[in-house]
């Protein structure tokens, strides 16, 4: 038995049947973390020494029946953008390089109440800005299917370390597509939950109105189990929805009978790869046969989404980031003459090109006199994009886009043009303005042998629709069956 | 001319702190003092992630004060974020409120020397949050935050351009303070800053437009707040009869 390449269930199945032992799982994380972390380069932090001794803390408690729990002694990678009390949480930044969290975010100490353990703390673009990566300040991602293609981003990390098996499963977080995009470059499952639906808190704010934390794991069961796990309302976030608590794997059923599922055509054609579209077009073929009727919708919302949201996720994030001071528990500048200087010296030093990029970005959207054009203009047309899904909506239940336009790219393809970086995101952008919830699952592979992601989009707090769809879309397609990773540089 | 033609036109934005149990955004204590940063908490020292969530009591203290002003209060009301740098401003924004305050178009009423009554009318009061304590004692050159104070609920009462005199703002602002203690919103303790004014002033000819303002901030006694007043009509009064207008300017004190 090969443990690393269980799905979740599959070890609570072992664990159950006493054929594995909590230590034994760890053990074999701990391991092929050792083993494949040279090549991939997914963590910020590992944490394998504490991990041993946790599980073997654990394992004791279970045994002496101090504890019980369904998770417990199960392990999990955690995006380094969630706050971890008394672990560093660096957002892949120079600025938070030295930065310990003196609390622990909301889903951080869920994870911990189920007696979870933490095998480390997964790199991202800087503050959770872009698409692949790259953008760290401590090293690249590689693509665990080829280690030279970037892993997506801005969760690079935490797709990576579950497609090459060195943890179970992940958190990561989606602005723009940051959880879909590098599950569908690593051919793995990403959930972005409704906007509210897990308590932000903890989360180190990027576009406070579109960050969302979201399950990265192999396979929809597991996708289902940890949404359970981080869900819930919580005081200390008022955007968190004071909703009933659901068990979505309740949702997870083999058909989709009944179920009408929109297409709509502005999200195929020009731009897209073609064997991206042929497969997903198969796939709608395959929903067919599973009872769905396909219709075709039209939301013609793509472009404006993407331009909306740079524009509202810049503007969000210059005003986040202003703490960022070089005063307290940030990276400071050695030498400085006075306020301004410390100011001025630490942040230039300190954030990478890219955040940056954003901050003037959104510092000039919101200055006196841009205010309406650029601000106010795109807070109206996210309102419009709203209405265009609350439409489609009308005419069917999910629907379905591909997650990228494209399979995972070159490292260092896109890294000096920034404008076609932002295009990548034009399948997932309006998701995150419109609060809806998303799923990226694998959809085969391309003709370099690359994952390609089918998006199923869901309207507001219908997670459990988009799970029923990608779930039984994952019992046709066996994915993981037919494909793994080969590390092949 | 004769200084008997001018005139002073001032407006005062109030700063009350208010006297709930805990802070604006967060469950710290609101105490005044205490050894420097031990009241304190991720929320209100701006940790990275954390997150404001909004007291009731302090809208309820507002909408109170709203009603004891004679003030509408919206059914709709927002904050907003005033961003700017300041090592005292944690977030690096205050958390204000700019196009919906809760509470607009209210009056207070003062009498004034000669026994008549004049109507002071309030355009709005808004709430946010103050910010903490810098300390430029000598520490090796360096200064110090203490963000005990940084969450502590503030109303902005402010007022229109309604006072022609500083006896006029001395009245109005001893009528605000009387009546935020009476409905216990605030304890208006002047001394430890729990009450303190923004005071704006402009002179001009009687009858002609409004004059260039400058803005005297963070005066917290009435007897300082007279005097800066009748100093800055004086100065604006020399410039004008020099040829010169008033330059805008801001001083801080304190």
């Amino acid at each position: 038995m090969n443990i690393t390449e269980l799905t979740v269930h599959e070890l609570q199945e072992k664990l159950k049947n006493k054929e594995l032992t909590i230590s034994e799982i760890t053990k074999a994380y701990v391991d092929r973390i050792n083993e494949k972390e040279k090549d991939v380069q997914a963590f910020v932090t590992t944490l394998t020494e504490e991990a041993t001794k946790q599980s073997e803390e654990i394992e004791e408690k279970i045994n002496s029946g101090e504890i019980k729990g369904e998770f417990a002694g199960i392990p999990i990678g955690i995006k380094d953008n969630m706050c971890t009390k008394g672990v560093k949480t660096t957002c892949s930044s120079k600025m938070l390089e030295n930065f310990i969290a003196p609390y622990d975010a909301t889903a951080v100490k869920k994870i911990n109440e189920e007696n979870i353990i933490n095998l480390g703390k997964l790199n991202m673009d800087e503050f959770a800005m872009g698409g692949s990566t790259e953008h760290s300040y401590f090293h690249k991602t590689y693509n665990p299917w080829n280690l030279n293609k970037v892993p997506g981003g801005s969760s690079g990390g935490s797709a990576a370390a579950v497609a090459a098996n060195m943890v179970p499963w992940a958190l990561g977080s989606d602005t723009g597509g940051s959880i879909r995009q590098p599950a569908s470059f690593c051919g793995v499952v990403g959930l972005k939950p409704t906007y509210g639906l897990v308590s932000r808190y903890g989360l180190v704010a990027f576009a406070s109105s579109l960050d969302q934390i979201g399950p990265i794991t192999k396979d929809v069961r597991d996708s289902a189990m940890l949404l359970n796990i981080i869900t819930g309302h919580d005081e200390m976030d008022t955007t968190s929805a004071n909703i009933e608590k659901k068990d979505y794997t309740k949702a997870l059923k083999k058909d989709v009978k009944g179920m009408k599922i929109g297409v709509p055509k502005e999200f195929y054609g020009e731009g897209v790869q073609p064997e991206v579209e042929e497969k997903i077009k198969a796939a709608l073929e395959e929903y067919k046969k599973l009872g769905a009727e396909i219709v075709e919708i039209s939301l013609d919302v793509a472009e404006y989404s993407l331009a909306t949201y740079y524009i509202i996720a810049c503007a969000e994030a210059s005003s986040n980031l202003g703490r960022f001071d070089g005063v307290r528990y940030t990276h400071r500048a050695k030498d400085y003459n006075g306020l301004w200087d410390l100011y001025k010296k630490s942040r230039s030093e300190a954030f990478g090109d890219e955040v940056k990029r954003r901050i003037i970005l959104g510092t000039y959207v919101l200055s006196s006199g841009y205010y309406d054009a650029y601000y106010k203009k795109a807070q109206q047309v996210r309102t419009l994009v709203m209405n265009k899904f609350n439409e489609a909506f009308g005419k069917c239940d999910v629907i379905i886009t591909p997650t990228s336009p494209t399979t995972a790219f070159d490292i260092g393809g896109k890294l000096n043009d920034p404008l076609s970086m932002y295009k990548a995101d034009i399948c997932t952008v309006s998701v995150n303005i419109t609060g809806l919830p998303g799923i990226s699952v694998p959809c085969g592979v391309d003709n370099d042998g690359m994952p390609i992601g089918m998006q199923i989009i869901g309207n507001r707090f219908e997670e459990e629709k988009i799970l029923n769809a990608a779930y039984a879309y994952e019992q046709v397609e066996k994915f993981r069956e037919n494909h793994k990773p080969t590390f092949k540089k | 001319m004769s200084r008997e033609d001018y005139e002073a036109v001032i407006g005062l934005e109030v700063h009350a702190e208010l006297s709930t149990k805990t802070k604006i955004f967060c469950s710290c204590a609101n105490e005044f003092g205490g050894e420097p940063n031990t009241n304190i908490c991720p929320v209100c020292t701006a940790m990275p992630g954390a997150l404001p969530v909004l007291n009731e009591k302090v809208v309820e203290y507002a909408v109170k004060a709203g009603l004891a002003t004679n003030c509408s209060i919206s059914k709709d009301s927002k904050n907003d974020r005033k961003n700017y740098f300041y090592p005292d401003t944690p977030k690096a924004y205050q958390i204000s409120q700019y196009d919906k305050p809760l509470c607009e178009n209210g009056h207070v009423e003062i009498e004034t020397s000669d026994g008549n009554k004049k109507v002071i009318r309030i355009e709005r009061i808004h709430i946010e949050d103050d910010a903490g304590k810098l300390n430029h004692d000598d520490f090796g050159g360096e200064s110090l935050v203490d963000l005990n104070r940084a969450g502590v609920p503030l109303i902005e009462t402010v007022s229109k351009p309604d006072m022609r005199s500083a006896e006029e703002a001395e009245q109005y602002l001893r009528k605000l303070k009387s009546i935020f203690e009476y409905i216990e919103v605030s304890d208006c303790k002047m001394q430890e800053g729990s009450l303190r004014a923004d005071v704006n002033v402009s002179v001009r000819k009687k009858g002609d437009p409004l004059g260039t303002r400058t803005e005297m901030k963070n005066m917290n006694s009435f007897r300082s707040i007279v005097r800066a007043i009748n100093y800055e009509i004086e100065r604006q009064i020399d410039l004008i009869e020099d040829g010169r207008t008033g330059r805008a300017r801001k001083l801080k004190v304190g």
